[in-house]
């Protein structure tokens, strides 16, 4: 079916946005631009390869009906929620404890929370 | 009272599409699964309905707000999100950074409408939230601060987040 094409653009983008986190991750100078990397790029490669599962489930729900199909699909839709609520609180959790324990972000050229405190 | 029915409906709903596809009693369920997601929404009320709506307001209970959030969502935030994965792919491959910690002041009131906006900017282009104060002001690490912004004690609001406090006040706030 012409869905398999749309699994494969999904998965696709997924893979190449989950490796260029990766990538960031090796890259980037300190521990702040390095979660910029590592939340944006993994959430949203995340959310692409889940939605081929769900594109790929939905697709087997309209040829067999079976009703297992619907459960995999809503619950990747699930996981796509908890993704997008928790990451991103991860992410401030762990660059908030970091400024806490005195790392400094390299290279910065204004440190506003610095000044304020 | 109004608080602990908020927290079992919640319960139940999500309960109901976690087990989605288990029977045949209006489509989709099983109607002993039904019986049975009852019973623990209702205990999960009892012991958790001091949680979910601390703050003694029911602002959220309205469906215009939901659909808001849900247009929200697919629109313009996933488009943001596009943006910045986008972008951070260009300064991953290129190295181009001038990184900072900027502050600045959306003026939103309640806790939720904060959080909401902490975590749009967090997941949208070159900014992460570091730390909110007692007045709400945001501490935002901007991996590209643009020339001039440095200088100004609070970075302009639509460089950093574009429209998102706009949002964050009709999504969530009073």
């Amino acid at each position: 079916m012409w869905t398999s094409y749309l699994i494969y653009v999904f998965i696709a983008i997924g893979l190449t946005f989950n490796g260029l986190g990766v990538v960031g991750l090796l890259r980037f100078p300190d521990v702040y631009t390095r979660l910029h990397a590592a939340t944006k790029a993994t959430t949203f490669g995340s959310i692409f390869t889940s939605l081929g599962v769900v594109t790929w489930a939905f697709t087997q729900l309209y040829l067999s009906g079976n009703s297992w199909n619907l459960t995999l699909a809503l619950h990747s839709l699930i996981a796509i929620a908890a993704l997008l609520l928790t990451n991103p609180v991860g992410a401030h959790a762990i660059a908030r404890a970091a400024y806490k324990s005195g790392v400094k972000p390299k290279y910065a050229v204004v440190d506003r929370l610095e000044v304020g405190k | 009272m109004i608080a602990f029915i908020i927290t079992t409906v919640v319960a139940f709903v999500i309960y109901l599409v976690l087990t989605a596809g288990s029977g045949h009693f209006m489509m989709f369920w099983a109607p002993s699964e039904i019986v049975m997601g009852i019973f623990l929404s209702l205990i999960v009320g009892a012991i958790t309905k001091n949680y979910l709506c601390k703050s003694g307001n029911y602002r959220m209970l309205n469906p215009a707000r939901w659909l808001l959030f849900i247009v929200y969502g697919i629109g313009p935030f996933f488009w943001a999100m596009a943006k910045a994965n986008l972008d951070v792919a260009y300064r991953v491959i290129t190295g181009k950074i001038r990184p900072g910690i900027v502050k600045i002041d959306p003026k939103l009131n309640t806790d939720f409408a904060v959080t909401f906006l902490a975590n749009s900017i967090t997941l949208t282009p070159g900014t992460l939230t570091v730390d909110v104060d007692d007045d709400n002001v945001l501490y935002v690490h901007w991996i590209n601060v643009p020339y001039g912004e440095e200088k100004k004690e609070y970075a302009s609001i639509g460089k950093v987040c574009g429209s998102f406090p706009r949002w964050a006040r009709r999504v969530a706030d009073d």
